[in-house]
């Protein structure tokens, strides 16, 4: 209970401080954003008004006298409210639309590969530790440690040349047909998983050899511990001691893990997002980022932040109800 | 780092068996050589890396200097000429990637320099003093650990004027956490041992208790950690280049990818512009993690492969 508490004050913690740093980070930047805003506008054509300058300014909440501290707090209504402002492209829509467009398909593609990836790395990193040093584990383990120094990004534009444009399997652009009404029809649900397999393919790859190289190590480490050896002394099957006795233990690093591993799957996904024009948050992000559009930016910063750090406590939460000592906080 | 204040008797220490200079220099190097020739591994990992590093030190002496010249050979596929073809503007692909080497590599090592700093001082501090101010560094130490790096580093990128100085910044600012945490680790499990206590019973300055007593006795585990973070920090220096968040002129492999799929060479079919970027980023990742691996298995001789040793049992039951 305890342990309950103190990760739960942690995550709050967490969530004032993204929230925080998502208020300074524009004001403590060296360059002002109004310009670089209004810098931006003139590249692509668009000459701004002295009005549309200062509104700008409002809508960031840049352009008030305020003192600091006012601001944060008027900042922190907003939020509360759900008020993240309007977005300065996207026809002026208010971001909280434009990001609820996203967050289904980010969540969506994310939550599959995530799971995909973790079981297939587990059930790797198993597979490997058991055979440690026959050929299998010779051909695995290197492939996959190479594997894991590939750039995501580049690794999805290899699919997209592979697999979408020499051998024209799948699309390489977009979530669904856009020639198609959105629906819960059959037609628009098989261009989705259509259009969903190759992102996904690259997350779960590119996400599978971390999970796999931690669950070998450790795996490694425990089948070498007496109770195993116990196991096997009773003689019970292979199978049974391999997965009710070792892997049990083994995956505990894995889970423990979750929390840095998840950062890099989101950055992956961000960048997957970015390289396949997939309409989630962080190919909006990506987009705003190129645009300067600010309320846009600070929003989508947040949600992916609030995503990671929710996931986290899922995960923190299943750590402790899978290992009593973390309850007990002996380690914690 | 041995500055002694002169306010207080001074210890003078008596060195048994003074070495030369050049004797010193030897012993390092023997020293160094048993470290990269122990495992398989690390000695793998480090002639990867030790070429990247001598093609981005001398590589630029051999390229012409006008890689990223505009020609009017376009398109061009690899030849003898132009070893990995041309870009869509007539640079040679082959001269970009030998300069692009010296960008990455040696940002990567600034920004990983960066970082080690910046994990050692938040690190070493909030493990020496405990309290609230670790309290605090820890806090924010988990926070960085764990909101996610790229999109962090694309929101502060939009806001900084673009160049590879702000970006080893952007990637140092977000890439720190973890290390400060594992010196934190340590430098709790040394505070209260014998020979910091004596230094601060000698009324040492705090500064040099932790930087100079503690510090030393962590360099291995700063060493390791600086292979780790240097393969993050290329990734991530590639992927704020290939995102156009850093200097766009500047050759670089992140940059060359950023070209190639600005200009779609994708659709183009030219495998030869965007594969060798990435394919480098890659090796240098593969074989700085290979170091790393190898230097897990020198520490826990269980990750060891052995040799095969048959153990009757485990042979009859899985017949």
């Amino acid at each position: 209970m305890r342990h309950l508490l103190r990760r739960i004050l942690f995550y709050l913690a967490a969530v004032w401080a993204s929230v925080t740093m998502n208020f300074f980070i524009p004001r403590l930047a060296p360059g002002d954003p109004i310009l670089l805003m209004v810098a931006n506008m003139q590249k692509s054509g668009i000459r701004p008004s002295p009005d549309t300058i200062r509104t700008l300014g409002a809508s960031l909440g840049l352009d008030t006298t305020d003192p600091l501290w006012l601001q944060y707090f008027k900042y922190l209504n907003d939020l509360l409210h759900g008020n993240f402002g309007t977005s300065f492209t996207n026809a002026g829509q208010p971001v909280a639309e434009v990001l609820g467009q996203g967050i289904w398909w980010t969540l969506g593609l994310g939550t599959l590969a995530v799971i995909i990836g973790f079981v297939l790395g587990c059930v790797i990193g198993i597979l490997t530790a058991w055979k440690r040093g026959t050929a299998l584990d010779s051909i695995l383990s290197p492939a996959l440690t190479f594997l894991y120094a590939i750039p995501p990004f580049w690794l999805a534009l290899i699919v997209v040349y592979i697999l979408g444009f020499v051998l024209g399997w799948f699309p390489f652009a977009d979530g669904y047909d856009t020639t198609m009404d959105i629906g819960f029809s059959w037609d628009f649900i098989s261009s989705v998983i259509y259009h969903g397999f190759l992102p996904a393919l690259t997350l779960v790859v590119s996400s599978l050899a971390g999970w796999m190289l931690v669950m070998r190590n450790s795996m490694v480490g425990v089948l070498s511990d007496d109770y195993v050896m116990m196991a096997r002394a009773k003689g019970l099957k292979q199978g049974h001691v391999l997965l009710m006795y070792a892997a049990r233990n083994a995956i505990l690093p894995n889970i423990a893990n979750f929390a840095l591993a998840l950062g890099f799957v989101v950055s992956g996904q961000v960048l997957t997002e970015i390289v396949f024009s997939y309409p989630g948050i962080g190919d909006t992000l990506f987009i705003a980022v190129g645009q300067r559009d600010y309320p846009l930016i600070q929003a989508a910063f947040l949600l992916i932040a609030l995503g990671v750090l929710g996931a986290n406590f899922l995960a923190d939460m299943l750590y402790a109800s899978l290992d009593p000592r973390v309850r007990i906080g002996r380690s914690a | 780092m041995a500055e002694y204040s002169s306010s207080r008797p001074q210890v003078v220490p008596v060195n048994l068996g003074v070495k030369s200079f050049g004797e010193r220099f030897l012993d390092i190097g023997k020293a160094l050589w048993r470290a990269l020739t122990v495992n398989g591994k690390v000695a793998s990992g480090a002639v990867i890396v030790g070429i990247f590093l001598l093609v981005a030190i001398l590589g630029p002496i051999f390229v012409p200097a006008n890689a990223n010249v505009i020609s009017h050979s376009g398109n061009l596929p690899p030849s003898s000429a132009h070893w990995f073809g041309t870009t869509s503007l007539g640079q040679d692909i082959f001269g970009q990637l030998i300069l692009g080497t010296q960008t990455s590599v040696l940002w990567g090592f600034f920004s990983g320099i960066l970082v080690t700093v910046i994990s050692i001082v938040i690190g070493l501090v909030g493990g020496y003093f405990g309290g609230v101010i670790d309290e605090i560094l820890s806090f924010i130490t988990n926070v960085f650990l764990v909101l996610p790096g790229i999109p962090l580093m694309l929101v502060i990128a939009s806001y900084v004027p673009p160049g590879s100085f702000t970006i080893a910044l952007v990637v140092a600012g977000t890439s720190w956490a973890f290390g400060a945490r594992m010196l934190r680790a340590q430098t709790l499990s040394m505070r209260s041992r014998e020979f910091v206590t004596a230094a601060r019973s000698n009324g040492e300055s705090t500064a040099r208790i932790i930087f100079a007593e503690i510090f030393p006795n962590q360099m291995s585990l700063v060493a390791a950690n600086f292979v780790s973070t240097m393969i993050q920090v290329v990734l991530a220096f590639a992927t704020l280049q290939f995102l156009n968040l850093g200097d766009s002129l500047q050759p670089s492999w992140g940059g060359m990818l950023y070209w190639a799929n600005s200009q779609n060479a994708l659709l183009a079919g030219q495998w030869w512009w965007f594969v060798p970027p990435g394919a480098c980023v890659a090796i240098l990742g593969a074989g700085l993690s290979l170091i790393n691996f190898g230097i897990d298995e020198v520490a826990d001789p269980r990750l060891r492969s052995e040799p095969k040793i048959k153990v009757p049992k485990i042979k009859k039951a899985v017949a």
